[in-house]
């Protein structure tokens, strides 16, 4: 067998293939575009992709929690359950004091959302529990709460002031304000993920936890703190949620955490660790949007949306594998130069 | 490190056996539910509190070898649903009971047997997301079939099968059904040679490769027979309900997973038993029935149901990693 010389260096080929990676996402959704607006030309129109990003918001905000456990190795289930709660804590409190600001409401959200995913985070990180079961549990857990705190009773739209609703309906710039709070987590986000030592080391701890701590990066700290981002990005997401709808209910959410998946696995994230990015995760967000969106515009019944968004997961995540296999040959071919 | 705790782990299981401690658990809450309740202490009252419900024991026993084997299955509860949705559906079309009970064996077996292919077949593919994805599409799938609507109208002695007690005697059919599963996987699991083979993936996978067990095979199987046993439930909760909707079993997973762990069944793999599996969902059944008796809600006893499983993988860990830290210390 004759070996061909490489001629592209190592980090040329891994930009490469994320690259491919992330522009496959967008060909994927032009082309999906196409071929919905040929059936429903209404789909191609400003005001629905305007409508997509309000609906994609909270989804988007979710799923760079998600992906922040994701690339530790770990699973959150217990996210849309966390948002249900603070969303109707949040609902219940606008509801006995409508003169609190929109913007002390989010604030609210991300602590209690913050709160409850540390406690979740210490149960994983100190109790040493599975996350997969450590989440399951508190996703029943924390809906269970939901239930208990609210007596089983709906806080409807009637019952929340204009300026905590007008946070979804407002606009600014043509654009509508839940866009501008989703544009602040992504730079965040951005930011911290890429450019701060905390950032890098949850990526170390995913692709190598033993390697990890061995080079002296607190574990413990760090899978606590990701379990905590994302309950607090599930809190403010119930915030936008709650505002956006207006109505805060006992199922808000409910099976909610297949579609975090799903976008967070389409947008490359990888479910064994150690590989995610924010792009990725946003284009993610936005194709599995553009399909929730575009399935009643082509006249496909509601109910096939839960088993489309199975066969998303699992095809992703399958494509992902391959993808870093892939990676992992090119890889080694170079290194027997 | 690894090494150390598991020494300890087996240190704790000679001065202290799992299984005794459910015992005194279960006599335990039978003493408070005989206290809430007059008629508790009665054969009959022991009976109903054990049966009602009992197909989530079907589901217990298969997930424990998944468990043992270190995976996880939480689509099992939308196995239930789409087996039901199918037989119902079978049954409505005009196919005789018997076949459309044939129709949901046979859904949950390739259900389970999908998931496994997957699971064994292709590397990297972790079991978390192939049934987090067949949550989603099993479920999906009932929904896509059957809408919000429901199917009942079945012929009468498919009740039997839930509600009916054998012969002239008055045991329940469902607990003798049980009783004959838990005996085949108690075999199955301690008394064959396949049994420990299960036990070997469990404790270090590669090293069982490498030692010729067929890792990839046994995995196909054990999950096949989780879906399959997931079907048997769906016939017995159906038979219970009277009918069929695809959002029925919910929280099932949660449930079932919760009582293997309480069983003493390690999620991490490796260890466990039937006879423990077999105790904790006795005791999970009487504390149900107590739950009932001071009327907590359904959703309150998902809460605490969360919360039991949680602290029973959390305990053993904080005191096994104080032993270990102890032991270091006598060490230096």
């Amino acid at each position: 067998m004759t070996r061909e010389p490489s001629k592209v260096g190592k980090g040329v080929v891994f930009f490469k293939l994320r690259g491919f990676r992330e522009l496959g996402i967008i060909v994927f959704i032009i082309i999906i575009s196409i071929l919905i607006g040929i059936r429903n030309p209404r789909f191609l129109t400003w005001s629905n992709f305007h409508d997509i990003l309000i609906d994609t918001a909270a989804l988007s905000v979710l799923s760079v929690g998600m992906m922040l456990v994701l690339v530790t190795g770990g699973i959150d289930l217990s996210m849309e359950s966390v948002l249900a709660l603070t969303g109707m804590i949040a609902g219940m409190m606008v509801k006995q004091n409508p003169q609190l600001s929109p913007l002390f409401m989010l604030t609210l959200g991300l602590l209690l959302g913050g709160l409850l995913g540390s406690i979740t985070g210490l149960i994983v990180a100190q109790g040493r529990v599975v996350p997969i079961i450590a989440t399951l549990s508190m996703m029943y857990i924390y809906r269970g709460i939901t239930f208990i705190i609210s007596g089983g009773k709906w806080i409807n739209a009637y019952e929340m002031p204009d300026s905590f609703k007008e946070m979804a309906t407002g606009r600014w710039l043509g654009l509508s304000k839940l866009i501008y709070i989703v544009l602040a987590v992504y730079l965040f986000f951005y930011y911290f993920v890429n450019h701060t030592h905390t950032g890098r080391e949850i990526y170390a701890v995913g692709s190598n936890q033993e390697a990890a701590r061995i080079i002296g990066i607190n574990t413990k700290f760090i899978t606590w703190l990701v379990y905590t981002i994302s309950g607090a990005l599930s809190g403010l997401a119930g915030v936008m949620w709650v505002a956006r709808y207006a109505s805060a209910q006992n199922d808000t959410a409910s099976g909610f955490v297949m579609t975090i998946v799903a976008a967070c696995v389409l947008g490359g994230v990888s479910i064994t660790g150690g590989v995610g990015t924010m792009s990725g995760v946003l284009l993610g967000s936005i194709t599995v949007g553009i399909i929730n969106n575009a399935l009643p515009m082509v006249k496909v019944s509601p109910f096939w949306k839960m088993a489309l968004q199975g066969l998303i997961i699992l095809i992703a995540a399958i494509v992902n594998i391959a993808i870093s296999q892939n990676m992992e040959k090119s890889q080694l071919r170079r290194r027997a130069i | 490190m690894k090494y150390q705790s598991s020494l300890s782990e087996r240190k704790l299981n000679i001065t202290f056996k799992w299984e005794w401690l459910l015992v005194v658990l279960i006599v335990g809450i039978s003493i408070v539910n005989g206290r809430l309740s007059s008629h508790f202490w009665s054969y009959t009252g022991i009976m109903d509190a054990l049966s009602v419900f009992l197909e989530k024991g079907f589901m217990v026993l298969p997930m424990a070898l998944v468990l043992i084997i270190g995976d996880i299955d939480i689509s099992v509860a939308s196995i239930v649903a789409l087996s039901s949705v199918l037989m119902s559906m079978s049954y409505k079309a005009g196919l005789s009971m018997t076949i459309a009970i044939l129709v949901a064996l046979a859904t949950g077996a390739s259900c389970g047997y999908f998931n496994g292919l997957l699971i064994s077949r292709i590397p990297g593919l972790s079991a978390i997301i192939v049934t987090l994805a067949g949550s989603s599409l099993y479920r999906g799938i009932a929904y896509i079939l059957l809408g919000d609507q429901a199917i009942g109208g079945f012929p009468s002695w498919y009740s039997y099968l839930a509600w009916g007690y054998v012969g002239g005697t008055h045991i329940p059919f469902i607990i003798v059904m049980f009783v004959i599963c838990a005996i085949i996987y108690g075999l199955l699991l301690h008394r064959t040679a396949w049994g420990r083979k299960v036990y070997a993936m469990g404790i270090n996978p590669v090293a069982a490769r490498f030692s010729g067990v067929p890792v990839a095979k046994i995995k196909q199987i054990i999950f096949t027979l989780n879906g399959l046993m997931a079907g048997v439930a769906a016939v017995f909760l159906t038979s219970k309900l009277g009918s069929s909707r695809p959002n029925i079993a919910t929280g099932y997973e949660l449930e079932v997973i919760a009582i293997a762990v309480l069983g003493g069944v390690s999620p991490s793999g490796g260890k466990g038993g039937i006879v423990g599996v077999c105790l904790a969902l006795i005791l999970m059944r009487l504390l149900r029935y107590g739950m009932g008796l001071v009327n907590v809600p359904g959703q309150v006893m998902m809460v605490i149901i969360g919360i039991v499983l949680i602290g029973v993988v959390m305990l053993p860990n904080i005191f096994s990693s104080r032993r270990g830290k102890r032991r270091s210390q006598e060490v230096q």
